[in-house]
This record gives C-alpha cells, structure tokens and sequence, in this order.
C-alpha cells in the first residue's frame, strides 16, 4: 500500500505552465479584451443586459464555429456554411410557417443540414475533391438555392415562438422575487456540485490508479475558476431576465462535441486523420468515414445555426449568412486550431468566437462602425495566430 | 592558418527536457574525412546542426571555430557562407525542379533579379562531371533515382565552394551498389582536397572512407581514433557506441515452425498512377507459424509494394491473385480488414506512414486498438495509459513519460511506438519492413529480440529487409525479389550473402 502511494506524480507547476500556457493565454486574452471594453464603455458591457447580448448575437458563429474546429481539425475547411446558413433558415421558416410547430422544424431543419452534410462530405471523402473546392462550390449552390426558393425577399414568420430559440429566457415567475430571477441561481449552483463532484472523483481516480496528477494548488484553482465563471454568469442572468435560451442551446452542443471530442473513438480518429491522414489509414482507421463524419456535423450544425439566425432576425433572410463561415474559421485559429490539421479544441474555438464577439459589441457599444470592426477583428486574428505559433515554436513543438 | 578547419569546443545544448550535447569537442583536420558514430538520439544530427547555423549561436554553450576563428553563426546562410555545406538525411531537393535548377537555388547569380538560365546550364555541367553524373542538367529530379539525387545534391554543395562538407547519413537510402559508388566519390573528392564530415550508422562504411572517427554517446564525445595512425575495429566503435561489448549482432533462437498460417498465391500488384506496369508480378510465398521470413532485393524490388498491397489494398492501383489466411481465402479492402483478420503492419517511413508526429507516445500507441480500449464508444483513458505504459516498459522505449510528444523521441524509440501499436492490436500475422533503419545498434538488437520473442510466442513474421545480415542472421527462410517477382528462396542454413546476389540479378 505504501508503495502505491509513492506512485502517485503530481507534474510539476512549471512544466504544467509551459505545457498549457496556450490555453492559459487564449482565457486571460478574452478576459483582457472584455476589461479593456469595460473601461472604455464605463461598464456598460458587463451589464446583465450585454452579457445575454453577446451570447445572442454570436450564438449562430460559436454553434458554426464548433462544428468548424472538427472540419479544421480534420485538415479540412468549410466554406459554404454562410450560405447553408441561410438556406436551412430559410426552410426552418417556411416549414414553421406550414404551422408544424417548433420541434419538427427544428428536426427538420437539422435534417435539412445534415443531408446538406452528407452530399459535400461525399465529394470530399470518397470522391476526394478537396474540401475547399467542394465547399466553395457548395457556397455558390447553396447561396444560389436560397435565391430561388425564397424569391430573394425575406420570409417573414407567422408567430413570436420561434424567435424564442435565440432570444427567449427561461424563469420561473414562482422563483422570481424582486425582478431577481432565482433559477438561474439555482442552475448555477446544481451545475457547481456536478462540476466540483466530477472532477474530485476523476482526481481520485488518478490517484487510485497511480496517474500522474494536478498539483493540488493547480486543481483547486481550476475548480475556482470554472466555478467562478458559473458564478458570474448566474448572477448576471439572474439579473436580468432568466437564463437565455440560446444559453442552454450552446451549453448542450458545446457540451456534446466536448465529450465527442475528449472521451470518444470517434473523437481520436478526428485526431488521428488530422494529425496524419496516411498514418491513421494504415492504422487501420476507416479514414474517409471520419472525414465524411466530420462533414455531415458540421451540416447538421450548420442547419442549427441558420435556424438560430432566422430566430434572431424573426424572419429568414435570402442574403443571411453572408461571411458567416469566415467569422467561423477565424475563431477556430484565435483558439489556436493548426491550419496544418491534427490540432484545436472545441473550448478553443468557443473561446475566439468570444474574443471577436466580445469586440465587436464593444466597439458598437463605442458607437464604432462596422468599417473599423473588420480593420480590429482582423489585427486580433493575425496577432493571435502570430502568438500562437510563436509560442509554439519557443516550446519547441513547430 | 589553422591545421583544424573545424573545431567544437564544449559545447553543450539544452531541448526543453532533455540535455542533447554534454560538452561535446572534437576538432576535424583540414583534407581529411572525419567519421561521426554514435546510436540513435547521441546527439549527431543536433551537433550537425550547431556547426551548421540551424540552431543558431547563443541557443548553445560553447564554441565553434572554422579556420580558428570563432563563428557565431545565426542561419545556415552564415555557415555557408564560410564555405560549410551540410546535407541532410532527407534530401532538400525541389521534386519538380530540373537538376541544374536546384543546384543554383538559392545562390543563383543574377542581374537584377533576372536569372540566365543558359548561363547556368553552362555552368551546371563541370560540376555534374565531377560527380559523375551523366544526366542532362535539364532533367527534372523527381524523376531520378534516389543515389543520383544524392549526386545532384553533392554536386550542388560543390557549386556553392564548399570546403567543408557534412553528409548525415548519405547512404540511408541507397542500395550497395550506389552506396559504394558515393563512398568512391567521397575519396575522390578529397583528393581535390575537400574536406568530410561524414555521420553514419554503417560502421563498415565509415571505417572504409574516414581518416578519423570520433564516438558520440548520449550527448558526450568518447573518443576520436585516428585510423591512419592506429587499428579501428568495428568492434571497439560499437564497444564505444553502446558502452558496452556486443559479442553477438543477433540474438540466439531456436525455430519452432508449425503449420502454414498466411499463404499468397500468383499475386500480382498494378502501379498506382501507370495501370498497365506490373510492380509485382506473379508473386507467390507462404508463412508458417512460429516463423521469420525475410524479403531481400533490391530497392524497387517490388517487396514493400508487395506487402502494402496484401495490406488491405494499401498500394498499387489494383491487384491480382489469391490470399489465404489459415486456409481460408480473403479479400481486404482496406488496412482495416487486414488488421481484424489478424495482420499488422509496421511501415518503413515511419515519420509519414506510421506515426503522427504531433501526438504524444500514448495515442500514437492506442490509435489502433481503441475499440478494444473503450465502451459504448467511450474511450478508457485508464486502460489506454495502463497498455501505453506496459508497452513503455516492455520495449524499453526510452522517454519520461507517455504523454511525451513522439516528435521529441529518438528513430529507435518511435519504431519501438510503431511496434507497440502494432502489437497492441495482437496480429497474429506481423509485417515490418525495414525494421532497423535508421537505427543504432543497441535499439536493433532490442527489435530483433522482440521480433524473435514474437515468433516464439507462436506469431508469425514478415521481415522486409535491405541488409543481408540481418536477413541472414534473422529469418529461417529468405525470399529474394527483383525487378517485381520472386526469383526463389533459401532456408536458414544455406543463405549466403553471395547467393543471394546471385538469385536477385538471375
């Protein structure tokens, strides 16, 4: 038994620095940004109002963004997401119009991006045209699609329940006293529990197994600081009117492509066809299968993605989408995903959709136009690639 | 002028976790070939790189002095500039340039930007002679074979004014014939008084050609023997090498051959861009339990188009002919229906068929097994770290730790990655082609002991090899291939070197 415990390695706090001073970096950027907003809008971007606005107003990147970091990963990138965007928006409403309600448009959109999935990921994993060919063909298509079915004039909705998808809020009256609405304060706390929980008992885990481990401090400070942010957030909606639903929306994909991407089969085959697509053949991975994967969820996503849009405009848009898959490819790089493939996260992706996002309401807020925005958002891309493979060569790993 | 063009005086390097060079000195004398051995991760390849300006001054301790003068160079432009040349393991040649074109990248003459490229044509050619190369200049070099693009490289090393000249591991991939022809040139170009930096694995080869030979082990320098004034023996270099006496380059075994597990009959393998070339023709063998087999020939023999192509269809366009695994006839489509009928595969390129470099020793080893590894498509990251370290251990594969890059890992321990995943997915049918490239000889004893513990546990194995003595020293039966065909076999007992030359050029 004595010896088992002897087994047990913490890694040393500097060597856990340099191993993760990327991810360290990419958070402390985001928070950076958002204080440097908060001192030149005089607070009003921290405001309960604002923080439900950024997660509104960029919901349809980060969810394109997520699906995105897998096509990247892959080696792969996605250039038609704009224009499934609007197109899937476009057939959300005018299947919500036909008075089917919420969920089978929602299903059917989905279903609508998926099979949109499945054509583009065809082209590229079996018939082994380039992805940037094929998506650039699918942006016209799809973009041209859009055109004919919505006879370029906007399609507006026949209620207010779909807007509810970005924009509605989840409260409770019985638990709202005071304007305050205490559910969120709940969700927040369960959340808490399950996250202190979870990760006490991996920790455990490790040590029975004799694992190498955090250091305590380190892990302690992790759990403060997802905590914290739990914290924040719940005060914040709590605040102001209850939890967003595109909130939970996000937590839910986010969540799923997290555990996809860290615990499963699947996920390490993303990796693998990634890192070396050769490699992995000859590992016996059915690397076209995971390419095409890759391509039908990130369809599916994209088809969420235009339905959340619609929401958020109330009505489908023929020129919806527009660039869209740009700002989706930009936050997969700011969360430091290699152009090169085999490298990015889901955490990292959702983390440089904030950055951008969190600029550009801080510049509108400043009453700054879209012009200058887009001279911003592109100084923040090239510096944060620019750091990241800089950081990566002094680590050694270029 | 100084006696020594090169000199390296304590010189110490420091990667994050691993110290490569430990006041490493050695001195290399005007006109002479200097030889530099070491194994795998002995630091040769780093110190190369000192001297050369890849790792640039000040990311280093110690000094290098060219001439006498000490030399605080920042890139390899600055070490060329002192006319310092070295020329890498991988060839740096552009594939689809011509010859002449590559050998004045880079430093091309020009007037205002404008190139003549007649001029350089021109000029291309005495160079080409001096290496022996007939080709015209014009011809593009992908094109070309291996050992000419060698030459093509040396010749472009010449037209820079090289004095010195550093070759890693010339001969890596050149077959005898070519080997021997680059080792004349190399004396040859001595003669007209350039001097050598030459780096190998090949013992005989370095004591055929160098004039000194200095000993690296785990980033130290020995020693340096002077062979012109004292005896070298191949065995006092290993003894130096691994730090202690190899009696034996083989490890002892006795066969226990049963019956026939993997049988392959008329098969025949079409090449993937010119369908109607045959790159193996009519190819038939069979493989018994508890057996070693060898495939000798030549490079482009055909041998690991063969064996690519029984794995699952993984090269050639489309192929002919029967594969029977115990009796039964198979057809696979993919890498993946070979591995589940019981077939594993360790590639010879290991950096670009067999590992992914950016992913660390655990995945790389899980990555074909995971199925096993996991539940309800979960992966158990305990039962992956438990098998990654059983293999860390049980192959001795030298790094601190399993979540260590295998970028960061020395040739020897990657292969030692390439055959644990193999071997965690428990083929019973084992294919490795060249096993030991590029390998030192302590790491090789070691794979030819796993290789012979395989085929005691009654597996099955395929060894494509390029070495004659390993083939003889290992396998119980040999098959010589050339030109895409089997041109016979020989047991155990009556293998020669010479007969299997014989048998090859037949």
């Amino acid at each position: 038994m004595a010896e088992k415990k002897a087994a047990v390695q913490t890694m040393s706090l500097r060597q856990l620095f340099k191993d993760n001073i990327r991810n360290y970096s990419m958070f402390l950027m985001l928070g950076l940004i958002f204080v440097v907003f908060a001192v030149m809008t005089g607070g009003v971007n921290f405001s309960s109002r604002n923080i439900s606005n950024i997660f509104m107003q960029n919901s349809y990147i980060l969810i394109l963004a997520v699906g995105m970091v897998l096509v990247i990963i892959v080696g792969n990138i996605d250039l038609s997401v704009g224009s499934i965007c609007a197109f899937t928006g476009a057939i959300a409403a005018m299947v919500y119009n036909t008075g089917l309600g919420l969920i089978p448009t929602i299903i059917l959109t989905m279903g609508a991006g998926m099979v949109i999935g499945v054509f583009q990921g065809f082209w590229i994993a079996y018939a082994k045209v380039p992805a940037f060919i094929v998506t650039l063909a699918g942006m016209l298509l799809f973009r041209g699609l859009t055109y004919v079915i919505t006879n370029v004039s906007p399609i507006s909705l026949r209620d207010d329940q779909f807007r509810q998808i970005t924009s509605g809020f989840i409260s409770i009256p019985a638990l709202t006293v005071d304007r305050v609405h205490y559910l969120a304060w709940i969700v927040g706390a369960v959340l808490s529990l399950i996250v202190i929980v979870a990760f006490v008992q991996g920790r455990r885990n490790k040590i029975k197994k004799g694992f190498e481990i955090l250091p305590l401090p380190a892990f302690l400070a992790k759990i403060l600081f997802v905590v914290g942010m739990i914290a924040l957030l719940s005060w914040k909606f709590a605040d102001f009117r209850g939890v967003p639903m595109i909130v939970v929306v996000l937590s839910i994909v986010v969540g799923v492509f997290m555990f996809i991407t860290k615990k499963t089969v699947i996920g390490r085959y993303i990796y693998a066809v990634g890192g070396n697509a050769r490699s992995a053949k000859l590992s016996g991975i059915n690397s076209e299968m995971v390419v095409f994967t890759v391509h039908v969820i990130m369809g599916s996503l994209a088809g969420l993605a235009g339905l959340v849009f619609a929401g958020y405009m109330n009505s489908a848009l023929p020129q919806a989408g527009n660039l869209f898959e740009l700002d989706a490819i930009a936050a997969c790089f700011i969360g430091g995903a290699s152009a090169s493939g085999g490298i990015g996260t889901i955490i990292g992706a959702i983390v440089g959709g904030l950055v951008m996002g969190v600029i550009n309401n801080g510049m509108s807020l400043m009453n700054i136009g879209a012009d200058w925005q887009y001279v911003v958002k592109a100084l923040v891309l090239l510096l944060a690639v620019f750091y990241d493979i800089y950081t990566r060569r002094k680590a050694g790993l270029a | 002028m100084s006696e020594n063009i090169l000199e390296v005086i304590n010189v110490t390097k420091d990667f994050p976790g691993v110290r490569a060079l430990d006041t490493v000195s050695f001195r290399v004398k005007r006109g002479e070939i200097h030889g530099i051995c070491g194994e795998n991760g002995a630091g040769k390849s780093t110190l190369m790189g000192i001297v050369s300006g890849v790792h640039p001054f000040g990311s280093f301790e110690g000094q290098v002095l060219v001439h006498g003068k000490e030399m605080k160079f920042r890139s390899v432009r600055d070490s060329e500039k002192v006319g310092l040349t070295i020329m890498h393991q991988e060839l740096a040649l552009s594939p689809y340039l011509s010859i002449y074109e590559n050998m004045f990248l880079g430093h091309s003459r020009n007037r205002f930007g404008i190139i003549d490229w007649d001029e350089l044509i021109v000029r291309s050619r005495p160079y080409l002679q001096r290496v022996g190369l007939k080709d015209r200049p014009e011809t593009i070099v992908s094109k070309m074979g291996v050992g000419k693009q060698q030459l093509v490289e040396i010749a472009r090393a010449l037209s820079k004014n090289t004095e010195l000249l550093i070759l890693d591991e010339p001969t890596a991939s050149l077959n005898d014939e070519e080997s021997e022809q680059l080792l004349n040139l190399i004396l040859e170009l001595k003669k007209e008084g350039l001097t050598c930096v030459m780096i190998s694995h090949k013992l005989n080869e370095v004591l055929k050609i160098a004039d000194s030979i200095t000993v690296l082990r785990d980033g130290e320098s020995i020693r340096t023997y002077d062979a012109r004034t004292e005896e070298v023996t191949r065995a006092m270099l290993i003894k130096d090498m691994v730090g202690r006496d190899m009696k034996h380059l083989y490890p002892e075994r006795t066969p226990s051959i049963g019956e026939t597990v993997f049988e392959v009959k008329n098969w025949t393998v079409y090449h993937p861009e010119y369908h109607h070339i045959k790159v193996v023709d009519n190819a038939s063998f069979h493989l018994r339990r508890g057996e070693i087999l060898a495939f000798c020939g030549p490079m482009g023999a055909g041998r690991t188009e063969l064996m690519m192509s029984l794995f699952g269809k993984s090269y050639g366009s489309r192929n002919e002919g029967e594969l029977f695994v115990k009796g039964t006839k198979m057809e696979f489509s993919s890498p993946r229906d070979a591995i589940r009928s019981g077939l594993g595969y360790v590639s010879e390129d290991r950096k670009s068929l067999g590992l992914i470099l950016i992913q660390d020793v655990k995945t790389n080893i899980s990555n074909s097994s995971l199925k096993k590894l996991s539940r309800y498509g979960v992966v158990d990251s305990f039962a992956e770290t438990d098998a990654a370290e059983r293999y860390r251990k049980s192959l001795n594969i030298k790094t601190p730790s399993v979540l260590q890059m295998v970028r960061n890992l020395s040739g020897g321990n990657q292969q030692k990655v390439v055959l644990s995943r193999c071997l965690l997915a428990e083929p019973e049918i084992f294919i490795v082609d060249e096993p030991t490239r590029g390998i030192d000889v302590g790491a090789k004893y070691e794979i030819y002991c796993i290789l012979n513990d395989l085929a005691a546990a009654g597996k099955c194995i395929i060894m494509v090899t390029s070495e004659l003595p390993e083939a003889i020293g290992m396998a119980d039966r040999i098959y010589v291939m050339n030109e895409g065909e089997i041109k016979g076999s020989l047991d155990h007992d009556e293998a020669t070197q010479e007969k299997i030359m014989h048998m090859a050029l037949s």
